[in-house]
């Protein structure tokens, strides 16, 4: 697995030094680094919020923050995550340091912007975390009107604001990805070749470009009648609160998708790879991220089913949802035929990706329920549906994420992290996510309500678990957090191909150099071609 | 890749519509059309953005993908759009 180095050699961490160099350069691989920096203190953020409210629902009573305090935390614990971890994550950080490698490229096209996208990101969470130093905000996460216009007493323009210019981030990077991948792939790297990493991206940037706006002019629309006063969303103005849900949810169900697509890219790499197979119907795998990307988008009444919404949009939506499940469900079952006769290794990153299918799927199949006018009707702002999409954000995404790391950390690192606790905490994660948030569908079904810091006693045993979960779950993300760290220092040095998997950027050195590649590389295969890999090997 | 290089009369032209679209505008407001006032008002306000989109933004002239991008901008807004009223024009079905 490892390689000894003989004299020092030059890549992208040691080429230049100083504080500067970082915060200046426009190499995609650091500000990938940047990026993994930024989004991992708001992912502890959040988390933090996370630990304070399963604390609260240990016990029945409301006994250890205020009603409003308990507000708070719940919203601030969905901005942080959704909005600074989940969005940029996989894009922002895996896939920066990734695509030029996986299509052959010197840098991303627009090196400048991409540095400018990282500092309008900070400029974002900067906001966000001066709103929560002061007291911050008690809307939820959707900011729904007309509570958020007209009677909430927090800081609601400071943490909108500070959406709003993350959102040209995300905007910016979707941009930056749509054209390197069009204008510069490799010589012979036609679309059909590509990774499938890379046309997930390429899916998800389509919705960071076409959903973003929306959200930044339902956020100026909620400033403008919060500040003055004009009449859109508040029925004392004149305005309507549906339409508020209608504009907020185009942009946030697509998000969804932000999140779980790039996910699922990571999913394809990790399960090729470790199955040392092609992918089983590559073309179907690359079109379903197409049309998750478009169907996503004519789901979003789904949110509004108990609004007042007209019951015939709520049926078109209802079909439309459960249509969307069809391409999601083209994945796994892709996934899994790709595994049959694989040759299967168990290592940590593989681990991550057999618990996202898993996961996935539960939290998908629970999607196509809630989809069903009438169990949305019953189980609507319980914790049926808290359970559900965390299952997607956080059994799905976070997952992937997590498995996408420790896939491309020797690529990233040029070190190796230790494989007992690597595979230990993936466990842990696994264990307690299900833990956490498998009786959240019993107390929901059971008509426990989210959003409440007291609830009634014979729920306790159910929410005791939940919290004993998420000690486990944090337990498990601290784990990962310190071999890293400890990998940088200590870690075994990687090979440029610790895994023995296909792809361009192994074919690079761990860490790559500043400019990639030392001979601009060509392709004449398709991806995933394990089979000519061991024919090679053979030869050889 | 040749680059198309528009004559400033061209553009001029195109301004001179734009402004003359302004008027219409103007002029039309004052007639009593009912409910047509709105159908004028937006037809010559989209004529005139499809100008602006067309010669002020260079998409004539542009690739196939630039056209193909500019479309998909205005197909996801008719997406929001449509369904959005899908909602406000069935709300009253249901009491009738």
């Amino acid at each position: 697995m490892s390689e000894r180095q003989g004299p020092r050699r030059q890549h992208y961490l040691n080429a230049t030094w100083g504080l500067k160099s970082w915060l200046l350069t426009k190499d995609h691989k650091r500000i990938a680094i940047l990026y993994l920096l930024g989004i991992t203190v708001f992912f502890f953020i959040g988390g933090l919020f996370a630990v304070l409210i399963r604390l609260e629902l240990a016990t029945p009573a409301g006994d250890m923050v205020q009603p409003d305090t308990y507000n708070r935390l719940f919203t601030m614990h969905g901005v942080m995550m959704i909005f600074f971890f989940l969005i940029p994550s996989i894009p922002a950080v895996l896939g920066n340091f990734l695509i030029p490698l996986m299509i052959g490229a010197k840098d991303l096209a627009f090196p400048k912007l991409n540095l400018a996208s990282w500092y309008i990101y900070m400029l974002g969470g900067s906001f966000a975390l001066w709103a929560m130093f002061n007291g911050g905000v008690d809307t939820g996460w959707t900011f729904y009107t007309p509570f958020s216009t007209t009677f909430s007493n927090s800081y609601v323009i400071a943490t909108a604001l500070g959406i709003f210019i993350l959102g040209f981030s995300s905007i910016l990077t979707g941009l930056n990805f749509v054209v390197t991948i069009h204008r510069m792939r490799a010589p012979g790297l036609t679309w059909f070749r590509l990774p499938l990493f890379v046309w997930a991206q390429y899916a998800t940037s389509l919705i960071q470009i076409l959903g973003t706006p929306v959200l930044a002019v339902t956020i100026l629309l909620v400033a403008a009648e919060r500040l003055l006063h004009i009449g859109i969303f508040d029925p004392a103005l004149g305005g309507d609160p549906v339409l508020f849900q209608h504009l907020f949810w185009f942009y946030s169900h697509p998000a969804v998708y932000i999140m779980v697509l790039p996910s699922m890219g990571v999913i394809s790499e990790l399960i090729t790879a470790f199955a040392r197979k092609r992918i089983f119907g590559y073309q179907f795998v690359a079109f379903a991220s197409i049309a998750i990307a478009v169907l996503g988008f004519l789901v979003w009444g789904h949110h509004m089913f108990v609004s007042s919404q007209s019951v015939y949009a709520g049926v078109v939506f209802s079909f439309l949802s459960m249509f969307v499940a069809v391409p999601s469900a083209v994945k796994v079952f892709n996934w899994t035929a790709t595994l049959y006769q694989g040759s299967i290794s168990w290592d940590t990153p593989m681990l991550y990706a057999l618990g996202f299918i898993g996961l996935f799927t539960i939290g998908g199949l629970t999607g196509v329920m809630l989809s069903t006018l009438g169990i949305d009707i019953h189980v609507h702002d319980t914790y049926f549906v808290v359970a559900h999409f965390h299952y997607i954000m956080v059994g799905g995404a976070i997952m992937g994420y997590l498995g996408g790391l420790h896939f491309w950390w020797p690529k990233i690192t040029g070190r190796l992290y230790p494989v007992f606790w690597s595979k230990l905490s993936a466990l842990m994660i696994f264990v307690g996510f299900n833990l956490t948030f498998f009786p959240q569908f019993l107390l929901g079904y059971m008509g426990m309500p989210r959003r409440y810091h007291a609830y009634p006693e014979e729920f306790q045993v159910l929410n005791v678990m939940s919290s004993a979960g998420a000690t486990i779950l944090g337990v498990g993300y601290l784990i990962p957090m310190i071999y890293f760290v400890w990998s940088m220092r200590y870690g075994e040095r990687a090979s440029s191909n610790p895994w023995g998997a296909v792809g361009l950027e192994w074919e690079t050195t761990s860490p790559p150099p500043s400019h990639n590649f030392l001979e601009p590389p060509t392709v004449d295969h398709e991806a995933y071609d394990y089979v000519r890999r061991a024919q090679e090997q053979r030869v050889a | 890749m040749s680059v198309h290089v528009t004559p400033i009369r061209v553009y001029l032209l195109i301004f001179g519509a734009l402004m003359v679209g302004t008027l219409l505008t103007v002029w039309a407001a004052f007639l009593q059309l009912g409910a047509f006032n709105d159908i004028v008002a937006m037809a010559i306000a989209v004529t005139k953005a499809t100008l602006v989109v067309l010669y002020f933004m260079h998409v004539r002239h542009s690739t196939r993908l630039t056209k193909i991008t500019v479309v998909a901008g205005f197909l996801w807004l008719a997406i929001l759009v449509g369904l959005l009223l899908s909602d406000y024009f069935t709300r009253g079905f249901l009491a009738g």
